[in-house]
């Protein structure tokens, strides 16, 4: 006998979520609402990765009062704040234990095998048996490092946003920081209070003010529509779900983070690292160019914004119109620098991928990535939460699961109600 | 509010590109292109360069017919200006290159050209390649390229036709980013 078939299962259940963070219990809420039988598989505790894979200064990008989940909402008296980690932790455990959400932590999935009507999930707490499963396992699971870094010499030290916590981490010493979405500008300013001198390399960003016309400019974003933008009326879908972060960041003070306030900090802006040879870090050429798309892409979104306003007669309770200088750059960028000596540390602020290399599934394309129809994976009874738009440009964020879950869920209960039926009347799936 | 329906032509068949796209996406071994040139010295700085065909879609191809390119270097360099000089061409080859992605982003935008003029130039100091002083590059210390367009579109509108042909441009990224080049020789 094979060690799977002496395994006996640790349950069985119509519907296995992974994950324990606030998508996988957005889903568990709706599960429930629908009386439907499930499980959330946690790896961790509640909230996970906010506890063991985010740095101590981190805040959402999003203020208080849009952090909601379905029937439940930011309640503090800080609406226009922004969460800490610790908050988020509360905020996302607080509601696993209003909701009562069948939660079974400290267990981690090891393995996702179709099986007679549904899956097989492997954990470190035994096999369930499940008619769908539900991939809410996060979209930033493992840092994505630019194949490059091999040539990095060893003396420096690198760390990726996922080991990075605090500056007291790194070596005494200049430090090259990688990436400008939100994680890279944060870091990069970060570091730079820590008194070490900080290159930042600049790729494609996507530039905008925190506050624009006395509103955040997330308001804006959600109040006209451009954050409930669905998938399918974009004009390149795949593009879409590449979309760096914005350049933002969540301080009582509400400021401001862009190339131009971490220069005006001391930061030096290159190109993006476009290769390392000879102990030397090579940047692009190209820091004008992505400087100006991302300004010129500012641009175009506040005048929908105002726009927006004006179409809807908000003139008085925001602020005037305002624009933002463009982003500074000098005569003559640096092209290279020596690593080693000019650059101590390398912090990678590259971006993230989810991890299915548990999911043993055929539902990958040939660049391995998870192909599904906004959530809906190519393998029947099986769903994906909380990858960036997913089915809308909020997906990714807190307040983004809602409409997504109500969405799959209705899919995944006719989906349940099908194969019931089906195997009712006799026919096998 | 007057809006007028626009249908650019630039002459640009948006269509075919975006399906080769499409279909190159899901054939990515057709999108493996090799480009080629071969080149003859003449005499002196005097070369002669020629391109006649290329490989891609799967398959060997020829153009249209076979084009010759002479270069050289001018008179203050004690040579006889056969041709542009090399580093001349890779202005050529970059403005070739951003105002073919101007004229397909415009029409992809629908918005019409009339005219797209460019100006290029390339600082170079000498004391690289002349071996004076080892701090200096051969190549250039910049390449300073200004387009002026004339077209029915805003100033915006036109500064993002500029950004986003930059942004796919084949030569800006030859220029912009580090190549790794193999060059061999063997005994004729």
């Amino acid at each position: 006998m094979s060690n799977r078939a002496q395994r006996r299962p640790a349950g069985t259940v119509d519907v296995l979520v992974i994950g324990a963070g606030h998508c996988g219990l957005a889903m568990s809420h709706a599960l429930s609402l629908r009386s439907i039988d499930h499980v959330v598989i946690e790896r961790g505790e509640v909230a996970n990765s906010w506890r063991t894979e985010r740095w101590d200064s981190l805040r959402l990008l999003t203020p208080n009062w849009m952090s909601r989940l379905p029937g439940y909402r930011y309640d503090g008296d800080d609406p226009d704040g922004y969460m800490t980690g610790n908050e988020v932790i509360e905020f996302v455990a607080g509601y696993a234990v209003r909701n009562s959400a069948p939660v079974v932590t400290q267990t981690a999935v090891t393995r996702v095998v179709p099986a007679a009507g549904g899956y097989r999930v492997s954990t470190t707490g035994g096999d369930w048996l499940c008619r769908a499963v539900v991939l809410a396992s996060g979209a930033f699971n493992v840092p994505v490092i630019p194949r490059l870094a091999d040539g990095v010499p060893p003396g420096v030290l690198q760390l990726n946003a996922h080991q990075y916590r605090n500056a007291a981490q790194l070596h005494d010493g200049p430090v090259l920081v990688v990436g400008a979405s939100a994680s890279g500008l944060q870091l990069a300013q970060e570091i730079r209070h820590s008194g070490r001198p900080v290159t930042l390399a600049v790729g494609e960003h996507v530039r905008m003010p925190r506050v624009y016309r006395d509103r955040d400019v997330q308001w804006w974003m959600l109040a006209s529509g451009l954050l409930d933008q669905r998938l399918e009326d974009t004009d390149d879908p795949l593009r879409a779900r590449r979309v760096p972060s914005p350049q933002l960041v969540g301080t009582p003070e509400r400021a401001t983070l862009d190339l131009n306030a971490l220069q005006a900090q001391g930061i030096e802006i290159t190109g993006r690292l476009a290769g390392v040879r000879d102990g030397k870090a090579l940047f692009s050429g190209s820091l004008r160019n992505v400087c100006s798309l991302a300004d010129l892409k500012m641009n175009r979104m506040l005048d929908a914004f105002d726009e927006w306003a004006d179409e809807n007669g908000i003139t008085t309770e925001v602020g005037p119109v305002a624009r933002y200088a463009p982003t500074h750059v000098g005569p003559s960028p640096r092209l290279d620098c020596a690593l080693g000596t000019e650059i101590k540390t390398i912090v990678w602020a590259t971006g993230f991928k989810p991890d299915y290399s548990w999911l043993h599934v055929p539902v990958f394309d040939r660049r391995g990535n998870l192909e599904h129809d906004r959530g809906i994976v190519g393998a029947p009874g099986l769903y994906v939460l909380g990858l960036p738009y997913l089915r809308r440009r909020k997906s990714s964020f807190i307040h983004g699961a809602e409409d997504d879950v109500r969405e799959l869920c209705s899919h995944l209960g006719d989906y349940l109600d099908l194969t019931a039926r089906r195997q009712a009347s006799g026919m096998f799936m | 509010m007057n809006v007028q329906e626009r249908t650019a032509d630039n002459g640009v068949n948006v269509e075919a590109l975006l399906g080769a796209r499409e279909a190159l996406t899901e054939a990515p071994e057709a999108a493996a292109f090799k480009w080629r040139a071969t080149s003859e010295w003449v005499s002196g700085t005097h070369s002669r360069a020629t391109v006649d065909g290329f490989f891609g879609l799967g398959d060997e191809h020829k153009h249209q017919q076979t084009f010759q390119f002479d270069t050289d270097h001018p008179e203050v360099f004690a040579a006889e200006d056969n041709g542009a000089t090399p580093v001349e061409f890779i202005l050529v080859g970059l403005a070739g290159c951003l105002s073919a992605g101007i004229a397909s982003v415009a029409q992809n935008r629908n918005i019409q050209l009339r005219s797209v003029r460019a100006t290029l130039e390339a600082g170079m100091d000498l004391q690289g390649i002349l071996g004076i002083d080892d701090a200096v590059r051969n190549g250039f210390d910049g390449i300073k390229v200004h387009y002026e367009i004339d077209a029915d579109a805003t100033q915006d509108e036109i500064a993002a036709l500029v950004a986003q042909s930059q942004k796919r441009s084949a030569v800006f990224d030859v220029v912009t980013n580090p190549t790794d080049v193999t060059v061999t020789a063997s005994k004729a």
